[in-house]
Formats: C-alpha cells, sequence, structure tokens
C-alpha cells in the first residue's frame, strides 16, 4: 500500500528504474535513508549528554530553575510554560504539514497552500521562540561565582530565596581603565567584563549576614546544598575567583559549562534543522502556487518534505524530555 | 489510491472515517500525552520521585515512555509508516532502535563509571 502514486516513463522497466523496492518511490526512500542516519547523529549527541550527566550526576544543574522564563511576563516564575507553548507550536505545525500532504493526495491545490502557509507560520514562530530562550539563557538572571576549581556557587537569603548579586554588591572605586586602540602600538581586545569584580561582591556578601551559599552539589531530596553563615564565608573568601553572568561556552552561572555546551550544540542543531525545514516549505509553498505539482501529476515533493519535517518534530519530542523534563 | 490509509489506531479500538479525521484524532492524543508531561515536571507527584527503578526516578522513566509512545504516532501517523511495507518499516525502525539502544547503554555505564571515580577517588588518572 503506498502512500502516493508515481508516475514516471520507467514503470514497468525493472532495469530502467522501474522496480520501487520496498513499494517506496527513490525519492521517498533517499529521505527515509537520511531521516535514520540524522537519527544516528541525533541521538549520538544525547547519548553524550547523558553520558556527561552521568559524569556530574550529583551537580547537574535543575531544568526548573535555568528555564523559568516568560515572554512579557517578568518576575513571573514560569518553568517550562514557555517550552511546553513551543512543543505544542511545533506539533500543530506537523498537523498541518500532515493536512497538507493529504490534500495533496486529493489533488486540492488551495488547501495544499493554506496548509503549507501554516506550517511555515508555526516554523518560524519556533526558530524565534527558539532564539528567545537562547537570549535569555546568555543574559541569565541572578548571577553567581565560580571557584578556582571550575564550580558554581549561587547566593541565598535566608529565607532559601535566590538573591541577584546586582542587589547586594557594593561598588568599589576601581583604577581600572581600558585600554582602547588608538593608545598604543600593541592592541588586544579587552574581554567582556561582568558588570561587579568579583572583590564588589565578596564585599558585599560580607556586609550582609543574611546571606547564605549554596553549591553545585545536590543533597539527597536532589536539591542544591545550602551552606552556613560561616562555611559559605569560608566558601566566597578562599575559593571565590570569578563573577559569572549568564552562560558562553565557557562559563555558566546555573552550574557546570557542560550543560551550556550540550544546550548550545542540541538546541542550535535543532535550530538549524527547523531552519532549513522552513526553507524548504517555502520553496515549496511557491512550487505549489505556480502549478508546479499539478502539471507533474502528483504532490509527492510535498510528502518528502513533510517526512523530514515530521523528523524535526520527532527530534524536538525528545530534546524537551532529556532537556527539560528528565 | 489516497483513501487506501489505515485507519485504526490503538489497535484497531478507534477507527476514524476519513484520514484527515485521524490526523485530528492524533493531534489530540498527543496534546494530552504532552499537557501530561508538563503537568507531571511542574507537580513532581512524590510517590514518582521518591521510588527508583534501574538507578532512576520512576517520574523520568515515566517521561521517557510517554516520549516513546508520542515518537511511535508521530512516526506511524504522520510520517505514514502505517501505510509503508513492513519490510521498510522494520529497516527503518529496528536498524535505529538498536543502534541506539547500544550506544545509550555503553555511554550510560561509561558515565557513570567515571563519576564513581570520581566520588571515590581511589584511582585518580587512569581512565
Amino acid at each position: 500500500m503506498e502512500a502516493t502514486v508515481v508516475k514516471t516513463d520507467t514503470d514497468g522497466k525493472t532495469w530502467g528504474g522501474g522496480n520501487r523496492p520496498l513499494n517506496a518511490s527513490y525519492g521517498k526512500m533517499m529521505m527515509w535513508f537520511f531521516i535514520v542516519s540524522d537519527a544516528l547523529t541525533f541521538s549520538g549527541f544525547l547519548a553524550s549528554y547523558g553520558f556527561s550527566r552521568f559524569k556530574f550526576i550529583d551537580s547537574w544543574p535543575i531544568a526548573d530553575e535555568v528555564f523559568t522564563h516568560f515572554p512579557f511576563l517578568h518576575g513571573v516564575d514560569a518553568p517550562m510554560y514557555y517550552v511546553a507553548f513551543m512543543t505544542f507550536i511545533l506539533i500543530f505545525s506537523s498537523v498541518t504539514m500532515v493536512l497538507a500532504v493529504d490534500a495533496g493526495h486529493k489533488m486540492q491545490k488551495n488547501k495544499v497552500i493554506i496548509y503549507l502557509f501554516f506550517t511555515i507560520i508555526g516554523g518560524a514562530i519556533f526558530v524565534g521562540s527558539q532564539a528567545w530562550e537562547w537570549a535569555t539563557f546568555i543574559k541569565g538572571d541572578y548571577g553567581a561565582v565560580e571557584t578556582k576549581g571550575g564550580k558554581i556557587i549561587q547566593f541565598l537569603n535566608t529565607e532559601g530565596e535566590r538573591v541577584a548579586i546586582a542587589d547586594f554588591a557594593i561598588e568599589l572605586p576601581s583604577a581600572r581603565e581600558a585600554h582602547a586602540e588608538g593608545n598604543g602600538v600593541w592592541y588586544m581586545e579587552d574581554e567582556t567584563q561582568t558588570s561587579f569584580t568579583f572583590e564588589e561582591v565578596k564585599a558585599g556578601f560580607l556586609a550582609n549576614d543574611d546571606l547564605l551559599v549554596r553549591t553545585q552539589y545536590l543533597d539527597e531530596n536532589g536539591q542544591p546544598t545550602v551552606l552556613s553563615r560561616g562555611e559559605s564565608i569560608a566558601k566566597v573568601v578562599n575559593d571565590g575567583k570569578l563573577v559569572v553572568e549568564g552562560a558562553n561556552l565557557k562559563h555558566n552561572e546555573y552550574g557546570t559549562p557542560l550543560f551550556a555546551d550540550f544546550f548550545f550544540f542540541i538546541t542550535g542543531f535543532h535550530g538549524f534543522h527547523v531552519f532549513s525545514g522552513v526553507i524548504f516549505n517555502i520553496i515549496i509553498f511557491f512550487n505549489v502556487i505556480i502549478g508546479t505539482y499539478e502539471r507533474r501529476g502528483h504532490y509527492e515533493m510535498v510528502e518528502k518534505v513533510g517526512l523530514y519535517w515530521h523528523f524535526v518534530d520527532l527530534v524536538w519530542v525528545f530534546v524537551f524530555t532529556f532537556f527539560y523534563l528528565v | 489510491m489516497a483513501d487506501n490509509h489505515k485507519l485504526e489506531i490503538f489497535r484497531g479500538l478507534i477507527k476514524f472515517k476519513s484520514n484527515e479525521a485521524k490526523i485530528w484524532g492524533v493531534f489530540i492524543f498527543l496534546s494530552i500525552v504532552t499537557i501530561i508531561e508538563v503537568a507531571l515536571g511542574i507537580l513532581k507527584p512524590e510517590f514518582l520521585t521518591e521510588n527508583r527503578f534501574l538507578a532512576m526516578k520512576m517520574l523520568n522513566w515515566v517521561f521517557i515512555i510517554l516520549t516513546l509512545v508520542k515518537a511511535y504516532y508521530i512516526t506511524w501517523d504522520f510520517m505514514h509508516m502505517r501505510d509503508e511495507k513492513k519490510s521498510l518499516r522494520r529497516s527503518v525502525v529496528w536498524t535505529s532502535i538498536f543502534l541506539i539502544c547500544y550506544l545509550v547503554l555503553i555511554v550510560l555505564i561509561e558515565g557513570d563509571y567515571i563519576f564513581d571515580v570520581y566520588k571515590s577517588n581511589y584511582i585518580k588518572f587512569d581512565f
């Protein structure tokens, strides 16, 4: 039973390409080949994420505390709602895609156009949301201190609520002057500066008696370990080294830098797939409008691009589970 | 020829009248599964986080199983695997499942081993 019937002039000629193994046309078969290999690539990424997570199983960041923002809702703690919204967008665009394929089988050109249009819009919303998610993650929210050993310590008040470093850091007079390109023969660009230096954060921490520190290590309830005031002071004074705001490939205020690396790499690779899927959809969208497939007599191209689009959705289902839920 | 889709899901429990109706039905099912996942992720019921099975919280097993259920319906109904020949279906699905399970198994065991080495500090640099 085939989902699409393709008529070519080689039909019936076994040695001329008319033979169709597994009853799938050449294009569809190759799309399945590609999907299997791409699925293995993604599972390689997710498996290495699992490897690193098992390696640091007692100090891995908790996703609920990392992705807590929702656009236009400032200061509202909304873990996972936005990413759930993104999941729905992607599943819904998969539905419109499969409806477009179905309309293609029935040679209903106008329906194909409408459904493809909604698919493209859904894909664009998803890529935009992904960009927003990245921007929020890179910007960070509370800020943290990195120790000499590369671990992250975060600040809490005595009620156990997170405190942003901007709320307690004391501005110290600084003699730091940026080296400008015009001032010397030898010029190297300055590193990005955090809004407070470590000394400023340390002074503010020592001045506020109700501030505590928590480490990356999870206690038996799966929550980060909170230190007593005495231990906290010792930790900051002896081990503290660097202020971290937000995340990049080397530092990550939420915890181990590997978490940020995998986040950027896996969601980035997936976002790139969505982006190329949107481009393919736009190409076939215009092909449908100018009637290419009507003249060809079948809409198999819509089905093949549809396979790719559903695959992207399928990968997201796994990324969603392993990055945000588990 | 466009009408020769297999229209029943859940092993014939629900049979749809048209392919379009089946698509909407599967969409509703996938949405319900996603809502359950998000609700469990936010509530984190205690009986699921406290009990463990094979070194993992029960809640994580629930998430993984629900994900596989979603993956099944996306592949079978959106990607039309249900309508393909059995041989195509098996060569795509079982190849991937075998290779992925094998990879995940060895890589996770290795990760757990390295965790133990870090933690017990018995062997400092021998891997």
